[in-house]
């Protein structure tokens, strides 16, 4: 093996992908977020559509949207990889175990959380994204323009309660994962300095709460607003 | 203190094993835990039964031998060594579940005995510093800053009893292997061996079998020497820049 590859097996090689593809996400999330406030925009979809171009045409943005799959498909194969060599690290489980006292339930139950969130971006992809790309979308004219008109596939699926109940509650579940992974992440990269860490640590408390938030609010807000 | 201990026996490491119940009475509060399961191993000698099998040696918390997942927790309610625990940290009419470490590198010699070894394997592939024969050096030889010496002091503090392994979800070992190289990665006596030391003790410690860093800080949480998750940090970045700068291809 070469010593690329060794590293990358190691356990500790593993962890560094998991750490550094799920900062990715996070920042991924962060330009995701930023880019849908425009739903809130009040202009009959006319600013988000006009985005949602941008955003699947832009040679810079399909760089990075690759960069995203990959990210999300590593963060999934790694987790599987090293749950599974932590599961047989243990055979023979506690027949009582106060885990509850030394650790967050967020901390124990991250694949679990990632799964459900996993779940959550399939169906996401497959309503918005696949739409977007392959579906057959109406379209809009602005300045002379042509746009697809991603704005009422989104208005539409939103009119729907078991979309907004699924949204928001995959959005708890995001929270509650990058409430542990947030920090968590710049631990296995080796940064945790005391003058450092307080603050990237409420920094990750401030972000696992504002963005789910924030995206939560989009299928509620339109769920609440409709006419 | 009257008691009810439920125990995990188990014959060898070929054997199931199960738990068998013990009701224990005229246990007094100023008893440490282990000797309270001496009066239990008198009574079982008494009957002719075998008695519990334990690990200990110095009973003053400073050798890392006695072990015990006491009622969910290693080392019981405290966070202290199993022989520094006392029988005023229960109550009356408690029921006790005793078992041991439980990780696939831990395996289970007898009863509460578990074979830690792995963590010796660990220590030997690069926990050392190399020194020359000879006379013994002066103390003090070499100038250390006294911050610099008691950051080292407080990762040599780990007296690798393995409730870092017994705490973790994921019986990782990360938390005495980061002590253990943090102790050397921080004193001039280490900086020879420093590259090869990371990469050889990550290498043993996942070839033992031992799980992966959730963060979760259960370890740190139970250490009965208060070692903290700055060291798993310290032996990333070590990690790290060995592979990326080491000799080793």
């Amino acid at each position: 093996m070469s010593w690329v590859t060794k590293t990358l097996s190691s356990t500790l090689g593993r962890k560094l992908i998991m750490a550094l593809t799920g900062l990715f996400l996070i920042l991924f999330l962060t330009g995701h977020v930023s880019g849908n406030l425009l739903l809130f925009k009040g202009d009959g979809g006319e600013a988000f559509n006009i985005y949602a171009k941008f955003m699947t045409t832009n040679p810079a943005v399909k760089l990075l949207s690759y960069l995203t799959y990959i990210s999300i498909i590593g963060h999934v194969i790694y987790s599987i990889i090293l749950s599974l060599k932590n599961k047989s690290a243990r055979p023979v489980g506690y027949s009582v175990s106060k885990a509850g006292t030394n650790s967050s339930a967020a901390s124990r139950n991250m694949g679990v959380l990632g799964t459900i969130i996993l779940i959550f971006i399939v169906v996401h992809m497959q309503s918005f994204w696949a739409q977007m790309h392959w579906g057959s979308i109406p379209t809009v004219t602005y300045g002379g323009e042509e746009y697809k008109d991603l704005y009422s596939i989104v208005y539409a699926a939103f009119q729907v309660e078991w979309m907004v109940a699924l949204y928001v509650i995959a959005m708890i579940f995001l929270g509650v994962h990058l409430s542990h992974g947030f920090a968590s992440a710049f631990q296995t990269l080796g940064l945790n300095h005391k003058k450092y860490t307080p603050a990237i640590e409420g920094l990750g408390k401030l972000y696992c709460i504002v963005v789910p938030a924030l995206f939560a609010s989009m299928p509620l807000y339109i769920y609440f607003t409709q006419s | 203190m009257k008691l009810t201990l439920k125990v995990w026996r188990q014959k060898n490491a070929s054997d199931q094993g199960g738990f068998v119940t013990y009701p224990l009475d005229g246990i007094s509060k100023d008893m440490s835990f282990l000797e309270m399961l001496d009066v239990l191993n008198e009574e079982l000698a008494e009957k002719g039964e075998d008695p519990v099998h334990f690990d200990h040696d110095c009973r003053e918390g400073i050798c890392g031998m006695c072990s015990l997942y006491i009622n969910g927790k290693p080392h019981g309610p405290q966070q202290t060594t199993t022989c520094q625990l006392h029988m005023r940290s229960f109550s009356d009419g408690d029921t006790i579940t005793i078992e041991p470490w439980r990780a696939a590198a831990f395996p289970v010699v007898k009863d509460l005995v578990v074979n830690r070894s792995a963590f010796d394997r660990i220590i030997q592939a690069g926990g050392y510093v190399s020194v020359n024969t000879g006379g013994v050096p002066d103390a003090n030889e070499i100038p250390i800053p006294k911050v610099i010496a008691d950051e080292a002091f407080d990762a040599a503090t780990c007296i690798g009893c393995g409730a870092c392994v017994a705490a973790c979800k994921n019986a990782s070992a990360m938390l005495f292997t980061s002590a253990k190289i943090s102790q050397l990665a921080m004193l001039p006596q280490g900086q020879v061996e420093r590259k090869n030391r990371a990469e050889k003790m990550i290498a043993q410690m996942d070839a033992e079998g031992f799980g992966a860093c959730t963060n979760t800080g259960a370890c740190a949480a139970e250490c009965p020497k208060g070692i903290s998750l700055t060291n798993i940090a310290r032996m990333n970045r070590e990690y790290f820049s060995a592979v990326l700068s080491s000799d080793n291809v």
